[in-house]
């Protein structure tokens, strides 16, 4: 195995390592269910993409032979990490847990209101939507489509 | 240096694996006890790689190719059980 082989193998094993040390730091630091979902399905598919990376290329050059099979454990987990995260998402809603006050509530959905440049008359059903971190997007959503159909009205009634 | 990168990795994903350890005793909820274990079965998969490199040995690719089927296997029954109460209605 020739050196600068090894340098490239040692590089994908570190970045590797690393992503996965970051993943799990992430997951035991991070405040919110949410959150800690957010950090390890990333950087842990990551990881072991490196590390297969990495695999691959060393029983390739010490075999001699293409060792492609590696790829069967990448595909798959890319196939699954976003459905287990999607499930693990749909069984927290499910549980009402609740999110942090900081990433959800009055100011996420005030400073939409002001991006989208609508009249503020939904000012009651986004102080409705605040303690639950869970339904203010979907709240939102609600908000953003009774808007847009109270302004069709509105349009409307001038045109008549 | 391969040796070396293969040993200090192996320790960092040690690191890992105690971390995701303590969030499986420690998490307030269900939830985050089956996130805990989800990515214990991935820092596994990842030891397994390493230790196949280590002892320049491709056995231990089924290995980690049976962690990752039966992870995803177990990830989605559990999240079931959490969502309908049944696994198989």
């Amino acid at each position: 195995m020739t050196n600068w082989i090894e340098v490239l193998l040692s590089f994908f094993v570190l970045l590797g390592g690393l992503f996965m040390l970051i993943g799990s730091i992430g997951l035991a630091r991070l405040p919110d269910f949410y959150m800690r979902l957010h950090a390890p399905t990333k950087a842990t598919t990551l990881g072991v993409g490196s590390l297969l990376i990495a695999s691959m290329i060393y029983f390739s050059v010490n075999n001699s032979i293409y060792s492609i099979h590696e790829v069967l454990i990448t595909i798959f987990l890319f196939i699954t990490a976003p459905v287990s995260a999607h499930m693990m998402a749909k069984a927290a809603l499910h549980l009402d847990i609740s999110a942090l006050s900081i990433t959800q509530g009055a100011n996420a959905h005030q400073a939409a209101i002001q991006r989208s440049n609508t009249p503020d008359t939904l000012g009651v059903e986004a102080d409705s939507s605040v303690d639950l971190g869970v339904d203010s997007s979907v709240a939102g959503s609600e908000a953003a489509g009774s808007a847009s159909v109270n302004s069709k009205n509105q349009q409307e009634g001038g045109a008549v | 240096m391969l040796n070396t990168a293969l040993l200090l990795v192996s320790i960092m994903i040690a690191i890992a694996l105690l971390l995701s350890l303590w969030r499986l005793i420690q998490g307030p909820s269900i939830a985050d006890r089956i996130l805990a274990l989800d990515t214990l079965y991935i820092n596994s998969i990842a030891l397994i790689i390493i230790l196949g490199m280590y002892m320049g040995s491709p056995l231990y690719f089924e290995a980690a190719l049976l962690i990752a089927l039966l992870g995803f296997v177990s990830t989605a029954a559990l999240c079931k059980y959490l969502l309908r109460g049944d696994i198989i209605e």
